[in-house]
Parts: structure tokens; C-alpha cells; sequence
């Protein structure tokens, strides 16, 4: 057998940790991992948050991101150890023979240069070719990545272009030093559905054009199903499960992995359209201060008491912005917005306490919507304290009852936020939330910023929760499987219009109009060759057209 | 319209309205100062009608409002009045007073900018490494020092133990350059050591603050070498930060080298204005006022503009 590309044998991965309060101690990252990727394999990397996998993928190019340290093992690079190897080895195979694809193309490019500056920038520093053949070698990987107009893409500056061509300029730039393997973390992760697919299938053929090796880092199965030849499952820094994609997928042997392929399937009976009206939308057209264009255009919804409205949208829809113009923080320039039978104020200062009370917010991002110097006790005593003055025991009594009903234990009020788990600290918001016993609650995008499995979690609070307290959710989302999850009725919105909108069942039953049709066909099914069905299909219908 | 030319456009008219509120604040500022320029001149035993015709002849019976529109007239057209001192014309003595004070801030500013950047990188290259402590402790102790002190020290050390510079450093239109940088030479180190700290600390955090960024990490795995990532992809994105403390240090640099000149008995603006301070001679306080206030603008001005236009995002709108 030729010698593998890459080969890692028992690879240990520690970082120092400083607690707070504590002595620095270090702990182990990633721990026995042993992997073996041929030459024109793609090796998919899977896991949830903290599962070690991009520290890992890392590791290929000997690299550990802050103070991680890569302590035991061997890491070959066609037979070369690169683990012990000087810093200025290293920097011969980082950039040449290893190259990276970052989430975060957007962030991962530097704003203060030309896109081709950067995409040539290690052809030229490691000697591989003159200027004018890396400008040439990077123009056709544009051309070959779908990027528009290859000959002038490179003149522009990361900030002219979108995160979808980004993401593609970032694997041209991966390509342009013809590596021996590229890694690639999370690079559609950040992408809308019905643009991660584009970026997926043009990633999936430059690989196979180039035929380079590649380690595909991702925490969506469907997602890496599609890309890769073999993967592994990781957790807590342990290999879980390692095999060929097909039996990973179809005949998944750890109970683990069983989970991850089950997430994210979970079926919500629609309620009937019965309960009286909470929150009435009507006709609502918004623009931010200082811009001439309306982001809300006649946006008008209905959401019944009990009942989970999901609006669904990609990034620039104005899903958001909705949730702005409802609670008051953006007044629209026309429409009403009818709350529990009054009429809301379009400005927030003209809200009354009540109108705040019964109408909360919950936010994607947990960890900033929290004041890090108060405890979970005075997180969530704030709003008891504020709307019904409750103080001493009968506020601690409350408090307690809370952390009850988000499940947490109640030796959690004592603690800080940086003391809890991604997961944890939604759950703390949740309970903020309904701490003011409101009738709405506004979640903006509050699981997409967690693992599968937590989200599941949190999603199922909250349905037991509407059930008990009998509150209403305009949930926002980006996600499909999240609005089949949770939602009664389905408002798509598209550049700040609704295009689609009624009951859970009738909105995701054909006929589709072609907005929602294009939505909810780019969702990757946790199948073999679905997104080359799919991309056959769109071909055959834009030739027919 | 490029979108960087409104702004820039902007930001100048903006300079310009505030030199015009900084002139009616000097303005004022010395009309409320104690005392009567009339009874100044001619001396306790001077007659009422002797200090008021004084006065209808210096034009002090107009209203103040009337006397600072005709004040600002003059400044417009190049005339900033007559020293009540020695009645020469305060624009002429100003312009070689001022030519020397920005002689000296230049040659300070020529050495100390350059100097205190590199010093920045080469501390965030070896962050929490010995260069970096070594120079950080060195810039933070010449800070620390008063700059009068500083100025006797080197004195002491390099005029009179071992003389290789002047004490005084007198100038004048018949020198030529080196022998006037030979000159200069002491009171211009001192302030090369008092802004180095500042501007070195300043670039040192900005460039720091870059280096958290996620292109960097890209720069790392590209195999580029450390300082390389740092001058090449950090350093362009910490420009805006270092122009701005830059300038600040520079307009430091004309407007505060006053206990300096003294110090060195240097010829330059800061001596002019302390000498007719003393002298209540109000048309030389209002001018040096007014100097002083359009170097600091104009410089925190360019630095704005400079901001403007490093930023990629401005300068290559969508």
C-alpha cells in the first residue's frame, strides 16, 4: 500500500485551564486519536462543540490555537514527523503541503487587502511560482469555483463581496499552493441553506478536480454525508466511532452516533387554529434611520394564545427586523401592531410597563444578553423585582421555582454565567423571560448558536413550558428542522416580505411557490448523493427553462 | 460624489468651525484677564483723560463683540495687530519664532515616530518576552521623568561632562543645518524621550488588538514568519488607532514644548509666549493662542483624514 498522506497515531492535545479561583491546571483536549487519509480521500471530522475536532484538524499543520499544546503522538505528513518539527520546518509545510479553510471566511480574511493579494499571497512567499502564474492559477480556481467575473474578482476587498463567495475565495486561496491536503472547518457553517449548497457542491469539485486530500471538520452529519469518503464521530476529545461514510450513515454501530443521525427529527402536532388572537401584525413597512429603503414592506401575521408562530427566513430577510418593530426598539413607519386586544404604541417609549411585561425577548447569542457580573439568582430577580416588586423570601421562593421549570438545579442561583454550558445559559434566558410571566416571547434565533443534541433540549422546554404557562413564540429561525420542531404556523419571509404564510401544514405542503421550494430543498437530507440529486435536478430545471 | 471626499470635505469644515469657536474662547479668555492694558502701560500715576484717550486710541471703548470682529478681521487678512510691549508686528515676529519651534518638533518628530512604531512591533513580536519588558520599562521611565529634570540631566551628562552639545541651543538664519541640528540636539532628544513611551504603548495595544483578529491565525497558518504577520497583516489594520496618537503626540510636540524652550533658552514659540504673558501684552497672547489652536486642530484633522482613508471599507464602498 503506498504511504498515507496523512497518518496520526495516539495524538494527546492539552491546554492549561485557569479557573477562576483556582490553581491553573492542564487538561486533556483530544486524547488516542488515531486517523489514516490516503491521497484524493476526504476525511469527515464530526462532533459537537468541545468534541476536539477542529483542534485536530489543527493539528495536521502542527498548529494549537491559543496556549493548546500537542503533547503525544506522531502526526506524518507522508511519512514526515511534523509534531516535533522547528518552527521553521513548520512554516514550510504550513501555506504549501497543509492548507485551511476557515469558518468564518468573512472574519478569516484580512479587510485591509485585495482578495488576490491574500489568495497568492503563500504561492509567491514560498517561491512556488512567479507572480503572473499565481495570478493565473488563482483565476482559474476562481473561474473553477463559480465565482462571477474571475478576471477582476481579485481586485475587489473582502468587504465588497458576499459570505457565499467568500467562502469560495477562501478554498481558492486553500488551492492556489496546490497542497497536499486542505482542512476545512465549518466552511458552509455560517452560509444560508440555499447558498451552502452552492459553496458545498463547488467544494466538493474542486477537491475531486485537484485531487487533493482533504479533512472536512463539520458538526452537521447531512452536512459532511455529502462530502466525504470515510468519517469520524468524536466526543470529549475520544474517537466515538471511525468507518466508511455509508456505514457510518446507515448502519451506525455507537449509540452516540445513532443520536447525532436522530437529532433534529423531531415532529410537533399542529394545534388547531381555535385560541383567540395575541399578537396581530398588520400591514407593518420599516426602515432603519438614514436609509432609503424599507426593510419590512406590508408585513401582516397572526399569532394565536398558547400557539408557536416560526418565521423563517434566510440572513437579510428582515426576520429580525420584525422582532424590532414589535417590541417597540425600531417604530415602523405605518402599520398597527395589536397586542392582547390594545394597540401597542409604535414607539417603545410610549409602551406601558405592562405592554413590556407580557411581551419578552430571548436572543441567540446567551452568553452577551447577560450582565457576566451578576449571578443567575439576580438575573432572573431583576424582572421579579422590577414588575411585581417581589423581594426577600418570596423573591428567593420564585427564583427557585424558576430554576425548577428550566430544569436546572438550585445551586445554579449562586452562579456566575461563565460558569455555565452554552445550553445552561439559554436556559437561565428562558427563565429571565418568564420570570415577567408574559403573554409572547420573542426567540430570535435562540438555538442556532447550540449543538444539535443541546438545541433538541431546549426546544423541548420550551413546548413543555408553553403547555404549562400557556405563553405564545414568534419563534425566528433560519433553520427548517427547528420550525418543523416547534412551530403551529410559518410566516417565509424573503427581503423583507412574506411570501408564504399560514399553518404549519399547509405551508410545508406542495404547491410550493418558488422562494419556499428553493428553502426547503437546500436543506441536506442525511442521505448518500442528495446533493448531487439535488444539483442535477436544478440543472435539468434551469435548461428546461 | 466619492463618498471619501464628502467625508474628508467634512471633516475640514468641521476643523474650520472650530478653529473659529477656539478664536472667540481666546478671545474672550483674554478679555476677562484682570487688569487694564491702558493702566498697564502708563503707570499707576496716569490721568483719567490720559488712560481714556489711551483707550479710544487702542479702540478699548468699542464693546468687546465689536473689537473681536475687527480682531478677526485683521487675523483673516494676515494682520494679527502690534505688540503693546515693543509695538512691532506680531505676525512678523511669529513667523521666525514659529519657523524655530517647528524645527525643533519636526527633528523630534523625524527620530521619535519612526523609532516608537518599531519599537511597538518588535514588543508585540516578543509579547511578554524580555525585548518587550526592556522596552517597556526603558519608555515608561523617560516618561516618567518631568521633562525639565530630563532637560538638565542630559545637561549635565552631555554638555558639561562631556561637552558634544550645547546647553543654550541658540539658532538663527545664519546657521546652516547641521550646525543647527548640533544645536538643537539635547532639547530634542528630551522630546523624543517624552513622547517615545506614549506612542510606542499606544501602537504596541492597537497592534495587540489586531492580533486577537481571525485573519491573523489565517496569516499564521500560511506559514508566514511572526513578525511579517504582524507588520504585514496586523499593522494595516491598527493604522487608524496609531495616526490618531500620533498626531496627538505631535501636536504635543509644538504646543507643549514651552518648559523645554525655556529650559534650553530655545528661540521658539513657547519662550515668545511666556516673555508677553508676563507682560500682559494681549495682541502676542492672542495670536500665539490662536497658532497653537490651529496646529492642534489641523493635526488632529489630518489625522482624521488619514483614518479615513486607510479604512478599505471607505475608501472601496460596495
Amino acid at each position: 500500500m503506498a504511504e498515507a498522506l496523512l497518518e496520526i497515531r495516539d495524538l494527546k492535545i492539552e491546554a492549561t485551564s485557569y479557573p477562576p479561583g483556582e490553581r491553573p491546571r492542564d487538561v486533556v483536549l483530544v486524547d488516542g486519536v488515531s486517523l489514516t487519509l490516503q491521497k484524493g480521500r476526504v476525511l469527515g471530522l464530526i462532533g459537537e462543540s468541545g468534541a476536539g475536532k477542529s483542534t485536530i484538524g489543527l493539528s495536521a499543520m502542527a498548529y494549537g490555537r491559543g496556549g493548546v499544546r500537542l503533547t503525544g503522538g506522531t502526526i506524518r505528513l507522508r511519512g514526515d514527523e511534523i509534531r516535533t518539527a522547528s518552527a521553521a520546518g513548520l512554516r514550510a509545510i504550513r501555506g504549501q503541503r497543509v492548507t485551511y479553510v476557515a469558518q468564518s471566511a468573512a472574519a478569516a480574511f484580512n479587510p485591509a487587502k485585495k482578495l488576490m493579494e491574500q489568495v497568492i499571497e503563500t504561492t509567491l512567499l514560498h517561491g512556488l511560482a512567479s507572480r503572473t502564474e499565481a495570478e493565473a492559477r488563482a483565476v482559474a480556481l476562481f473561474a473553477k469555483l463559480g465565482l462571477p467575473n474571475p478576471d477582476t474578482f481579485g481586485q475587489r476587498f473582502p468587504h465588497q463581496v458576499s459570505g457565499g463567495q467568500l467562502q469560495r475565495a477562501m478554498t481558492a486561496m486553500a488551492l492556489c499552493p496546490k497542497p497536499d491536503l486542505v482542512i476545512f472547518d465549518e466552511p458552509t457553517t455560517a452560509l444560508d441553506v440555499t447558498t451552502q449548497i452552492d459553496v458545498l457542491a463547488a467544494i466538493k469539485e474542486a477537491i475531486r478536480d485537484t485531487g487533493v486530500g482533504a479533512l472536512y471538520i463539520t458538526h452537521d452529519l447531512a452536512v459532511v454525508a455529502q462530502v466525504s469518503d470515510d468519517i469520524m464521530v468524536l466526543r470529549h476529545g475520544k474517537m466515538v466511532e471511525y468507518g466508511s461514510v455509508d456505514q457510518i450513515i446507515n448502519a451506525p454501530r455507537e449509540a452516540y452516533t445513532q443520536a447525532l443521525i436522530s437529532v433534529r427529527q423531531m415532529e410537533h402536532p399542529e394545534k388547531p387554529a381555535e385560541a383567540p388572537v395575541v399578537l396581530s401584525v398588520g400591514q407593518v413597512t420599516a426602515r432603519y434611520r438614514g436609509t432609503h429603503f424599507d426593510v419590512l414592506k406590508n408585513v401582516s401575521v397572526d399569532l394565536r394564545a398558547g400557539q408557536t408562530l416560526a418565521v423563517v427566513g434566510e440572513s437579510g430577510s428582515g426576520k429580525s427586523t420584525l422582532a424590532r418593530a414589535i417590541t417597540g426598539l425600531l417604530p415602523p413607519r405605518s402599520g398597527t401592531i395589536r397586542f392582547a386586544g390594545r394597540e401597542l404604541s409604535r414607539d417603545l417609549a410610549g409602551r406601558s410597563k405592562d405592554d413590556l411585561r407580557e411581551l419578552q425577548m430571548i436572543y441567540q447569542m446567551a452568553d452577551v444578553a447577560m450582565n457576566p457580573r451578576h449571578t443567575v439568582g439576580q438575573i432572573i430577580g431583576r424582572p421579579l423585582e422590577f414588575y411585581f416588586g417581589l423581594k426577600g423570601a418570596a423573591k428567593q421562593t420564585r427564583i427557585q421555582q424558576l430554576l425548577d421549570e428550566i430544569e436546572m438545579g438550585r445551586g445554579f442561583a449562586d452562579r456566575y454565567p461563565a460558569e455555565l454550558s452554552g445550553g445552561q445559559k439559554q436556559r437561565v434566558c428562558i427563565a429571565r423571560a418568564l420570570a415577567a410571566k408574559p403573554r409572547l416571547i420573542i426567540c430570535d434565533e435562540v438555538t442556532s448558536a447550540l449543538d444539535p443534541l443541546v438545541a433538541d433540549g431546549i426546544l423541548k422546554l420550551l413546548l413543555d413550558l408553553q403547555k404549562v404557562e400557556g405563553v405564545a413564540y414568534l419563534f425566528i429561525t433560519h433553520d427548517l428542522a427547528t420550525v418543523k420542531a416547534i412551530a403551529d404556523s410559518i410566516a417565509v419571509m424573503y427581503r423583507g416580505a412574506v411570501v408564504r404564510y399560514g399553518a404549519k401544514s399547509d405551508v410545508l405542503a406542495p404547491p410550493y411557490d418558488d422562494y419556499t421550494d428553493l428553502l426547503l430543498s437546500s436543506v441536506p437530507e442525511m442521505r448518500l448523493g442528495w446533493l448531487e440529486e439535488v444539483i442535477a435536478s436544478r440543472r435539468m430545471e434551469s435548461a428546461g427553462n | 460624489m466619492h463618498p471619501v471626499v464628502k467625508l474628508v470635505a467634512q471633516r475640514i469644515a468641521l476643523g474650520m468651525l472650530l478653529l473659529l469657536a477656539a478664536s472667540v474662547l481666546i478671545f474672550a479668555g483674554t478679555q476677562i484677564l484682570p487688569g487694564d492694558v491702558a493702566q498697564a502701560i502708563l503707570g499707576q500715576q496716569a490721568t483719567p483723560v490720559a488712560l481714556a484717550n489711551l483707550r479710544a486710541q487702542m479702540g478699548l471703548d468699542q464693546p468687546a463683540y465689536i473689537r473681536y470682529f475687527e480682531w478677526l478681521f485683521g487675523v483673516l487678512h494676515g494682520d494679527l495687530g502690534h505688540s503693546l510691549a515693543n509695538g512691532q508686528d506680531v505676525a512678523g515676529e511669529i513667523m521666525g519664532r514659529l519657523g524655530n519651534t517647528l524645527f525643533l518638533a519636526s527633528t523630534a518628530a523625524v527620530i521619535a515616530v519612526p523609532t516608537a512604531i518599531l519599537l511597538g512591533l518588535v514588543s508585540v513580536r516578543y509579547q511578554g518576552r524580555w525585548p518587550d519588558k526592556v522596552i517597556s520599562a526603558v519608555t515608561l521611565s523617560t516618561v516618567s521623568v518631568p521633562e525639565f529634570l530630563l532637560g538638565y540631566i542630559l545637561m549635565y551628562l552631555f554638555a558639561v561632562e562631556y561637552p558634544i552639545a550645547p546647553s543654550v541651543a541658540m539658532v538663527d538664519d545664519t546657521m546652516g543645518l547641521l550646525a543647527k541640528l548640533h544645536a538643537v540636539l539635547l532639547p530634542a532628544t528630551v522630546l523624543v524621550l517624552v513622547v517615545l513611551g506614549h506612542m510606542m504603548r499606544m501602537t504596541r495595544a492597537a497592534i495587540l488588538n489586531v492580533m486577537q483578529s481571525a485573519y491573523i491565525e489565517t496569516a499564521e497558518l500560511k506559514g508566514i514568519r511572526p513578525f511579517l504577520v504582524i507588520f504585514r497583516h496586523a499593522f494595516p489594520n491598527a493604522i487608524s488607532p496609531v495616526v490618531n496618537v500620533v498626531m496627538i503626540n505631535l501636536a504635543y510636540l509644538v504646543v507643549g514644548v514651552v518648559v523645554v524652550e525655556v529650559v534650553f533658552v530655545y528661540p521658539g514659540m513657547g519662550q515668545y509666549l511666556v516673555d508677553h504673558v508676563a507682560k500682559r501684552d494681549v495682541p502676542v497672547v492672542q495670536a500665539c493662542g490662536l497658532v497653537f489652536a490651529a496646529i492642534y486642530i489641523g493635526l488632529n484633522m489630518l489625522a482624521d483624514v488619514i483614518s479615513i482613508l486607510a479604512n478599505p471599507r471607505l475608501r472601496h464602498p460596495k
